[in-house]
């Protein structure tokens, strides 16, 4: 009784005068995309909503960054001589140190996770406030040199070099600042005891947007102060 | 954060437990249903706007620096006679807001957020409180957009495109916050996207009932999914795209300045990087639909539902390495062109799988021929003759010559016009009865209908004529040219055909309307089609489902299978046993 695909099915609407009951067995599955035979049982995600979400919103970022470090390099290409003459250097030296800084940041958070595995929560607590005050530490830092460029002529509108630096070390640093916004507010969730029941993931959600964000800044070094 | 992972998963109550006043039931409602219907307000509404801005294009074309009817009462120092920079304006807006506006909230928006949970048997989306600010962040980025028309200069008009410099200098178009307003609204559309393209996609994921596996999916969560991965990943090159361009028009900067060393061709780079993926975002959602409306009506399961599923997936992965055809005459390198081609014709592959999987499901059919079934076979054939011309273009001889014309124009609106509007439109009339609880009129169904079928065609059929006559796009007066003066008469021809366009929409405003309050009340399932949404009660309550939620023990699409009495089986029916009675 299975139906040929050029057959027409056999009546318009739904149809009342069939044979009550199955025909047979049930017919091997058809087009309906259908697969074994067996109870549904209930879903066990492998990744918690948040981190789910978190890892598709750095899956986006990526491509924004992408965007302008591409932008970066096709700007560049254009230039007969970069850094271009007569402009300001980058601090190199400070920014190295300031990238160890953040990066001390990401460890301290990696250490954070831990202690929130093992259930300490004073630990959790202590290690989230210094991974914020390295990642606040480095704003700081990042705010004092570009005060420093502007000082020495290196202003936004000054041509290709200073665009590109503002735009994408800008670019940067307001995701540092969001992310430490974020962080601020896992850490305060955190000094109340909200994590405290095995309810890890927002603050595995909140790591997770943390080292993406210290993980871009070792490429933005290279691609903007290094090369 | 906590909020919305206690909806999720933790306690569920049945529905009507929750009396909420009525700004947190009609405004800022975190209901999925809710804000489904509103980013469809927002888009029919927009599309108003797109559509009289269309119509001002078309009577400047076809009477040129003739008053404009009824625009006499805006434009009053000229009289209704449009400038050559107004013009630029009125297509610059319409296609802005036609994409940006219509077609993203009422495909992506509203059926992603009405169907997204409905049919994959969740109670919401993953995130309530996100999607209620992925709205209203995009309703924001509408009233910057529209905004634009007000202020000094006017609003953008260096095309839809914004190709650089002419976009990046404000002197050249004489327009400078309305360029800049573009830009801001499409930034704030960007956030708005990612929040929805994220919480799709966690939905769906995470969210599916038991017994939901990805491949017994209906068609259009397969297409919105993949939909939302695309505009997660090419809405931020936009972003920062635009970004770029806000800074060389405010700050000074000069990314696409040439002047201060910036390069033009990089704008162009970006924007296609992210237009082509656009594309497929504008036409994904409608393919999904089609899949949808027609094996219901058709009363056969889909045609290949695998191959349907893989296709999509195909179209997705290619729709990042063709987005250079877009830019032929730009001044590649040949060789680049040739490799663009190349992998603009393999796009055809998976797009005509599709197409002939849609005739395999129609053959031999007793087709049902409903409202919302003529749209969506409106979409399968007009999305043939938009694919074939697309064709046409892909390969550089041929795009050289016709590069810029109207056949140009003519191809865009047979892909975004008769196949994602008319995909719109097969939507709004099949979960009309699911989305408001009311069944929408047939008479008037097919009084919109046919009018703009006929009339379409009647519309942008002609515009390949001329095109390939050499009349090119964002003309402000073909008839300043000699070699046009004697087609001029397929303008005119045009020009009523659009307007008779435009006038069989009002069947669809009054039935809309008509429906919605006076319409008969729905069924559970007015259809008899099998997917998830058809158990819930129409309108869904709040949370969809009362105390269970539905399991699902097979794909979508069998119909007239010969496992049950009716021509339908709705996925939830538990499998038959070999004694004959079924489980429960």
């Amino acid at each position: 009784m299975t139906q040929g695909l050029l057959e027409a099915p056999p009546k318009r609407g739904p149809v009342t005068d069939r044979p009550n009951g199955p025909v047979g067995p049930p017919p091997p599955p058809t087009g309906g995309g259908d697969g074994p035979d067996r109870e549904p049982s209930p879903r066990r995600p492998v990744l918690d909503n948040i981190q789910l979400a978190v890892l598709f919103l750095i899956g986006g970022e990526v491509m924004f960054f992408a965007a302008l470090i591409a932008a970066l390099f096709v700007t560049r290409l254009g230039q007969p001589l970069w850094p271009p003459p007569h402009q300001p250097r980058l601090p190199v030296g400070v920014t190295g140190v300031n990238t160890l800084v953040l990066l001390a940041s990401s460890v301290m958070m990696a250490r954070a996770v831990g202690a929130l595995a093992r259930g300490e929560e004073s630990r959790l607590v202590k290690r989230l406030a210094a991974t914020a005050g390295l990642g606040a530490l480095f704003l700081l830092v990042q705010g004092y040199e570009w005060a420093r460029l502007i000082g020495f002529g290196l202003t936004v509108s000054a041509g290709t070099y200073g665009a590109t630096f503002y735009t994408l070390i800008g670019a940067h640093a307001a995701h540092v600042f969001g992310a430490l916004v974020w962080l601020s507010v896992t850490l305060v969730l955190a000094s109340h005891g909200r994590f405290a029941h095995g309810r890890t993931a927002p603050v595995k959600a909140c790591a997770m947007f943390w080292h993406f964000v210290v993980g871009l800044w070792p490429i933005l070094y290279v691609a903007v102060y290094l090369l | 954060m906590s909020a919305t992972s206690a909806t999720a998963h933790a306690h569920v109550e049945p529905a009507g437990h929750h009396e909420l006043g009525f700004v947190r039931t009609y405004m800022f409602s975190t209901d999925h249903k809710m804000i489904a219907r509103q980013f469809l307000f927002l888009g029919l509404s927009m599309m108003i706007i797109g559509g009289l801005l269309a119509l001002v294009v078309r009577w400047e074309l076809a009477w040129p620096e003739t008053p404009v009817p009824g625009l006499g009462m805006i434009l009053t120092e000229t009289g209704g006679i449009l400038e050559p920079s107004q013009y630029n304006m009125a297509f610059t807006m319409h296609a802005t807001i036609m994409i940006f506006f219509v077609i993203m909230p009422i495909l992506a928006g509203a059926f992603g957020n009405f169907c997204i949970p409905l049919m994959i048997g969740a109670r919401d989306m993953a995130f309530p409180f996100l999607n209620m600010l992925s709205f209203w962040v995009a309703a924001v980025a509408g009233v910057l957009m529209l905004a634009g028309f007000f202020v000094p200069g006017g609003h953008a008009a260096a095309g839809w495109t914004s190709y650089a410099p002419l976009s990046a200098v404000p002197e050249y178009t004489g327009t400078n916050w309305g360029q800049n307003l573009w830009c801001i609204s499409l930034f704030v559309l960007g956030i708005s996207s990612m929040m929805g393209a994220i919480n799709y996609i966690t939905t769906i994921i995470n969210m599916r009932a038991p017994g939901m596996k990805l491949f017994r999916m209906p068609l259009v969560v397969w297409s919105l999914f993949i939909t939302a991965i695309l505009l997660l990943l090419a809405l931020p090159v936009l972003t920062s795209g635009v970004a770029m361009l806000l800074f060389d028009r405010t700050l000074g900067t000069s990314w696409f300045k040439p002047s201060g060393g910036g390069e033009p061709l990089l704008w162009q780079h970006l924007f296609w990087y992210f237009g082509h993926p656009e594309v497929y975002i504008l036409i994904l959602p409608a393919m999904g639909i089609a899949s949808e409306i027609l094996p219901v009506f058709c009363r056969k399961p889909i045609f290949g539902y695998h191959a349907m599923a893989f296709s999509m997936i195909a179209i997705a992965f290619l729709s990042w390495v063709v987005y250079g055809h877009h830019m032929f005459v730009s001044g590649m390198n040949p060789a680049l062109g040739m490799a663009f081609t190349v992998t603009t014709m393999i796009i055809a592959v998976p797009s005509a799988i599709k197409t002939f999987n849609w005739l395999g499901t129609l053959w031999g059919a007793r087709i049902q021929f409903t409202v919302p079934m003529l749209n969506a076979l409106a979409f399968v054939s007009m999305f043939v003759i938009g694919g074939l011309s697309g064709i046409f273009m892909a390969s550089t001889p041929v795009d050289i010559y016709i590069q810029d014309t109207y056949f140009i124009v003519a191809h865009i609106h047979y892909v975004v016009f008769g196949g994602s509007i008319f995909g719109a439109f097969a939507a709004i009339y099949y979960w009309f009865p699911k989305m408001f609880g009311r069944m929408t009129n047939t008479v008037l169904g097919h009084l919109h209908f046919w009018p703009t079928f006929v009339f379409f065609n009647l519309t942008f059929f002609p515009m390949h004529i001329i095109g390939v006559g050499g009349q090119m796009r964002r003309i402000y007066n073909p008839m300043q040219y000699e070699f046009l003066q004697h087609q001029q008469h397929w303008n005119v021809f045009i020009t009523m055909s659009a307007l008779a366009l435009g006038l069989g929409q009002i069947p669809f405003v009054i039935n809309f309307f008509w429906s919605l309050f006076a319409g008969k009340k729905a069924p559970l399932n007015p259809w008899n089609a099998n997917t998830l949404e058809w158990t819930a009660a129409s309108p869904p309550p709040h949370l969809n489902w009362g105390p269970t939620l539905p399991t699902v023990y097979r794909g979508p699409y069998e119909y007239s299978s010969p496992e049950s009495r009716d021509d339908w089986l709705p996925q939830t029916a538990p499998p038959v046993t070999a004694a004959g009675a079924r489980r429960h």
